[in-house]
This record gives C-alpha cells, structure tokens and sequence, in this order.
C-alpha cells in the first residue's frame, strides 16, 4: 500500500482519496495474537494438571519445588509489570528522559528474573528427561522463559527507538505500547504458571 | 458502463501483469488467487496420493507399493489435502479475495502480515512433499498418534511437525487478519448484521482458528520433544499419557472440521440467493447458527476418542454436545432449501455443485449425528465407515462448494466466463464419481474393516473395487475442469463487470477488479441479498452502488 503512495501524475489525485486511512489496528492486532498465544500456554497447563492428576511418578521424585528463588522471581516480573506501566505513562506525557530510565529498569528486571531462572535451572535436583514432572516444569518455564527473553529484546529495541529522533514518540507510541502489552501478558502467564507450577 | 482502467496505478513499485502472483504482492485480491492457485496444485498431488491408495485397495493383497510406501503415501495424502488444500483454500483463497470487498475496504486489515502468512505455505508444502524423496515422509497418518508416531523413522516425522507447524502459523495469521478487517475495517454506515453470510462464517471461522490451532502447535512441539529429546510426555514406557496427546490434538482438528466447513457454508449462501433469484431466507438465523457451531465446535472433541477409555461422564458429555450441533446446522440447511423454494433456478454449473453439496452435506452429517453416539460409534470407530463420514463432510461438502465457488467467481478472477458445458461434463463426472467411491466405504466400514491398512479380508474386495473405480472417474472428472479453467482464461467468454446480475459488492466493479478494488468510494450495500424485491424498497445505496464512484451518480 505504501509504495502505491509513492506513485506520481494521475494516480495521486486517486490515491489520495483511496488512503482515506482508517484506525491504526496493530494492537488490536497484537492483542488478537496474544489470545492465540495464551491458549498455546493454556494448551501445556492442561496437559500439566492432566499429567498430575493422572500419572503417578516414579518412585522417589515429587512435585515439591524450592519456593524462595520463583517467588523473588515473581516479584521482579510484577514490579516490571509496574516499571514499564509508568514508562510508558510518561511517554504519554512527553518526558522521555524518565520515560527510558524506566524502561531500562524493566529491561533489568526482565534480565534479573532470567538470570534467577537460570540459577534454579542448575541448582535443580533433576533434568529434562528424568520423569514427566521433570520434562512438563522445563517445558513450561522454558517456554515462558523464551517470551521473557524476547520481551526484553523488545524492551531494549523500544529503549532504543525513544532516542531523539527515533521512531517511538509521545505522537507515535506504538512501537513501547505493543511491548507493554506484551510484557504484561507474559507476566499474566507467569502468575498463572508460579501458581500451578509451585504453589498447587 | 466501465470503470475507469486499473492502468493509473501501472506506476506502483509493485510488479504488475502475471509477474505479481509470483511477488511478495500486498494487494489482497492477488493474494487470494496466490492461495487458489497453490492449493489447487496441492490438491492434485493429494488427489494422486489418493489414486495410489485406491490402486493399493483394488486388491485384497499390498501389492501395488511398499506398505512403508502405503502407510506415507496415507499420512501425506490427509496432510496435504486438509493442511495445504482446504484449509488455505476457502480461508486464505476466497477470504482474501471476497473479504475486504464484502467490508467495503481496500485491503485487509494488516496486508504484509497477510503475504508473510501466504509466504510460509509454499516452504511448508515443499518441505513435506520433499520429505518423501529425501528423507522418507511421516507414516503415522495426519493425526500422528504417539507412539505410533515416536517409533516410526523420526526424521520424517520431525519434518512433517516442522511443516505442520508453520502452516498453523500462516493460518493463525490469516485469521487475525480476518478478526481484525471484519470487525474493524468496515466501510462507515455499514452495520454488522448487514454484511453477507460469508463474512461471518469467516469471523467464526477465525476464532476457532485463533483459539485452537496454538494447541495444535504446542502439542506437536511437545511431541517433537519426545522424538528429539527422548522426554516422555506422550511415550507410555517413560510414564507419559498418550490419551492427553489425543484431547490436545482433538481440541484443535475437531474444530478444524468447522475450520474447512463453516467458510464453505459461507461461500454457498452467496452463490444459491444469486442463483436462485430470492433472498438468504432467514439471515438473523445464519447468524446465530454460525456462532452456536463456533461454541459448540469447542467442546466436542472427545467423540474422536470414545474407544480410548474416556470415563462414562465425559462419553455422555461429548455425546449430548455433538448431537446438538445438528440443529444449528439443522437450521441453516432448511435455510438453504428455503432459499431456494420457489426462486428462479439458474441450474448452472455452479448451481449444480451447489445443490449437490447440499445433499451430500446431509448424508455426512446424519452419519456424523450417528457417530457421536458412543454405542455405534465403538463398533465404527477407525474403520471405513468413518473415513466415508468424513470424506462426505470434506469432500462432498466443502470440495464441492469450491468448485461451486470456482464456476461463480471465475468471472470475477478473470473477467471471462467458464464453458457451461465443459462445467456440467465436470459436475457429473465428480457426483457420480464421488458417491461411487464413498458411498461403498459405509459398508465396508460397518462389516469391519479398519482404516489406514493396505491388506483387507477378500470379503471386501468387489465394494473396495466399486470404490476405486469412483476414485477412477473423480481423477478424470479434473479433466474437463483443468482445460476450462486454462483455456477460459484465454478465450472465454467475456464476462463483463456483473454477469450473475449479482448486489453482493464484489460484482459492482470492473472484473477484475482494479488495485485497491474501486475507483473512487466504496458502495455501500446494505441489503446484499435483496432479489425478486420491488426495486423501490431496496436500499438506494445497494442499487446504485455503482454510481457512487462515476461523478454524475454521487451523492
């Protein structure tokens, strides 16, 4: 559609009238996504409380999980949930110098719950293909874990983009409203996971 | 009158002539003819691997080719057919097409999303086709059953879940690309309840797509897991659950049933009130129908799984859910009928399909009525019986509203008309064909024999024989069909801009129809099924739509 635009002579005057725009629907878009997305989420959190209530483990393993680490952990994704709703607050007011100082906070915490991730993945007393429990856990998080990373890929993208004179202004927010969206999903999805996951 | 010619946009970047349908094009109209085109390919190589099964079958003994051979041959022939044909086919190919004309807009919601969507199809094809010259294909059927599917040759399955999954994620795409141009891409002044039929089986369409497909992929990933990493999710002896594989596979391909049928329903309310002269009889009640299949087709999926030892609730639960998707689709056939009660029949190529579909609807579906009851359905269960229930769902249902579709809106792709004749020779070909393949493997399926195996009991051989020679006539039946769609295009008739005398808003411009659909305003058509009506009470808009855009007529 664009590179019509571009054309020149007769065809503007049309194409002028043709592009009378219509709302910007890319989140609506995106959220329509995130739907399709969180019965993906929705599909393995079945398949884990099936699994649960069907299966007996072997002999010796248990559901039981280390709760200290994923709760500090979950309190990092509900503080960036936070951080990024006032980033993104001040954007709306124009203020993009605390506009990017809070959406590298959120970066950061992003970045803190994978490295708290990773540590729990090392300090586990079990591996992937040890027993269902083992595998559907490394499903879930890992799964999870591969939305955070690339929300914070997103975040920092976004950070960049609020340079002066990038593409994300107070006028065009699209670019840090689509990532919060997204955030806030993936930290909907990982209540829901920390809940089943370590505390049922 | 003729619109003004599309050449005003000849300065576009885009490649313009034949070379566009081989572009990244963004333009919705080429997209859909993209969609058509590949999909009809895909359907001949499906249809071929259908031929090879029916040679196998036309004798008691696996003699024609390899059982290795037979048993991918089977697993790509429902691959390709349901993945690659029906699905892109009547979502992607007459979606993108019709849909934006029916909302009155431009283009779809989000255009490069749509060609990125369209895009992931030809790799996937390519890759599950290539499977079987390279690495040999999957042979674990299309449902890919653990642990079937974890002992046979891995790499092909591997192939065939990396395949899988990126055609799931083209037709994710495509449906929120849908949600997104129905509900917020029409034209001012135009209300929901006015659009035509096919909009809103595509918008239930897309939920069910939406909602379900994602299970799909995230069963299969899991699944690949188990073939790569050796976890046990789906694998009994590493005290995993096969039957959890079946609810997550079934929770997506029950409602992929309604994903490759609810569009045809769509396409054949357009076509009959055309044909026939008279309105959609009971529009309001399409409606709701459509939407109480879309909630209905969400918690049926069990009945696929009533020999895998669902407890009695959930057998009972599932039988009463499935029984009651009979009556909105009850509904919706007895619509049809009275649409075409009375009216001024055109009894035309696309008419014919049309009606045919009709009929061979209700047969699959009073089977499919009997299969949800648990006590029939464990004596049927994965034998022929079901594989001729579904084919007279798939095939005698949605295939033949393609056809339909292809004969009506030909015109409109090319601006020239399909030989009439040719059209008939084609429809007979096929109905009869089509019964004589099917039909038999009711029998055969009640007297015991199972599905999905190359060798049978010699008792069955004169109705397997019946039925290869109906699959026989349908491969010829293509024939005519292949030489009218090519030479049409060249020397057909020509069409002229409305040939049906059709007020649905994709026939009030110029065939085809220029680079952003109309020069100048969009029409506004609120009663697009306003025939046999006294020209006063229609809808000014509706019926001079046409002259919304010629400078004299506007208002």
């Amino acid at each position: 559609m664009t590179s019509l635009a571009t054309s020149t002579s007769a065809a503007e005057a049309v194409t002028a009238e043709a592009h009378e725009g219509h709302a910007d629907l890319r989140l609506f878009g995106l959220a329509t996504f995130l739907v399709a997305d969180g019965m993906t989420f929705a599909g393995f959190f079945a398949a884990y409380l099936t699994f649960r209530a069907v299966n007996p483990l072997p002999e010796g393993s248990t559901y039981e999980l280390e709760l200290l680490l994923p709760s500090i952990n979950t309190m990092l994704l509900l503080v960036s949930s936070y951080t990024f709703h006032r980033s993104g607050r001040n954007l709306l007011l124009g203020q993009m110098g605390p506009c990017r100082a809070w959406l590298l906070l959120t970066a950061g915490l992003g970045a803190a719950f994978l490295a708290g991730q990773m540590v729990e993945y090392f300090t586990l007393p079990f591996g992937l293909t040890d027993n269902l429990f083992a595998s559907t856990f490394y499903a879930l998080t890992g799964f999870h874990g591969l939305h955070v990373t690339l929300g914070v890929i997103c975040i920092l993208l976004v950070w960049f983009q609020t340079r002066q004179g990038g593409r994300v202004t107070s006028a065009t927010p699209f670019g840090l409203e689509a990532a919060e969206l997204y955030w806030h999903f993936v930290d909907g999805i990982w209540v829901v996971l920390y809940g089943i996951l370590y505390l049922l | 009158m003729t619109v003004a010619a599309p050449n005003d946009f000849q300065e576009s970047l885009q490649p313009q002539g034949w070379l566009r349908y081989f572009s990244f094009s963004l333009d919705h109209k080429v997209i859909g003819l993209q969609y058509l085109v590949t999909g009809f390919l895909f359907y001949f190589i499906g249809g071929a691997m259908a031929g090879v099964i029916r040679a196998e079958l036309a004798s008691p003994i696996s003699d024609f080719v390899s059982r290795e051979t037979y048993n991918e041959v089977l697993t790509l022939h429902g691959t390709v057919m349901i993945f690659l044909w029906i699905v892109p086919v009547v979502n992607g190919g007459f979606g993108n097409y019709l849909i934006p004309f029916y909302v009155g807009a431009r283009d779809m919601a989000f255009p490069r999303l749509n060609a990125v969507a369209f895009w992931m199809i030809p790799p996937a094809g390519i890759l599950l086709i290539g499977s079987y010259f390279i690495t040999g294909a999957a042979q674990s059927g299309w449902t890919a059953y653990p642990p079937l599917s974890l002992t046979t040759p891995a790499l092909g399955q591997v192939v065939w879940i990396v395949s899988v999954l990126l055609l799931g994620g083209s037709s994710i795409f495509g449906g929120i690309n849908f949600i997104a141009t129905i509900l917020k891409l029409r034209r001012p002044g135009l209300q929901l309840m006015q659009l035509p039929m096919y909009c809103w089986a595509m918008l239930g369409t897309s939920i069910l797509v939406v909602l379900s497909t994602p299970v799909l992929a995230g069963t299969l990933l899991l699944l690949s897991f188990d073939i790569v990493a050796h976890t046990g999710f789906f694998n009994p002896a590493l005290g995993g659950n096969v039957v959890v594989y079946q609810h997550l596979f079934w929770f997506y391909s029950h409602p992929a049933v309604y994903i490759m049928v609810l569009p045809a329903f769509g396409l054949v309310s357009e076509i009959l009130p055309i044909h026939a002269r008279k309105p959609l009889f009971g529009y309001t009640t399409m409606v709701y129908s459509i939407l109480a299949i879309v909630v209905l087709g969400l918690v049926v999926w069990a009945h696929h799984m009533f020999t895998s030892g669902t407890p009695p609730w959930m057998r009972l639960f599932f039988t009463i859910a499935t029984s009651f998707i009979a009556v909105p689709t009850g509904i919706k056939f007895f619509n049809w009928l009275a649409t075409l009660w009375g009216g001024k029949l055109a009894l035309n190529s696309a008419m014919l399909f049309s009606c045919a579909f009709i009929v061979n609807f209700v047969f699959g579906g009073i089977t499919g009525v009997a299969l949800a009851q648990v006590p029939f359905d464990i004596h049927v269960h994965d034998t022929y019986f079901v594989v001729g229930h579904f084919h007279y769902i798939v095939y005698g249902g949605t295939v033949f509203v393609i056809f339909a579709s292809i004969y009506h809106w030909y015109p409109k792709f090319t601006g020239r008309m399909l030989n009439e004749d040719l059209g008939r020779l084609h429809f007979l070909l096929t109905f009869v064909g089509f019964n004589l393949c099917f039909a038999p493997q009711h029998w055969l399926g009640l007297n015991g024999m199972p599905r999905r195996v190359a060798e049978y009991d010699p008792s069955f051989t004169t109705l397997n024989q019946i039925s290869s020679v109906g699959a026989l006539l349908m491969a010829i039946s293509s024939l005519p069909f292949l030489y009218n769609v090519l030479v049409s295009a060249f020397r057909g008739q020509v069409a002229g801009d409305n040939p049906w005398n059709a007020l649905t808003p994709e026939w009030l411009t110029s065939s085809p129809p220029p680079v952003e659909n109309w020069i100048g305003e969009a029409p506004l058509v609120k009663h697009p099924y306003g025939y046999g009506v006294d020209e006063d009470t229609l809808s000014v808009e509706a019926a001079t739509g046409r002259d919304l855009w010629s400078g004299a007529g506007r208002r």
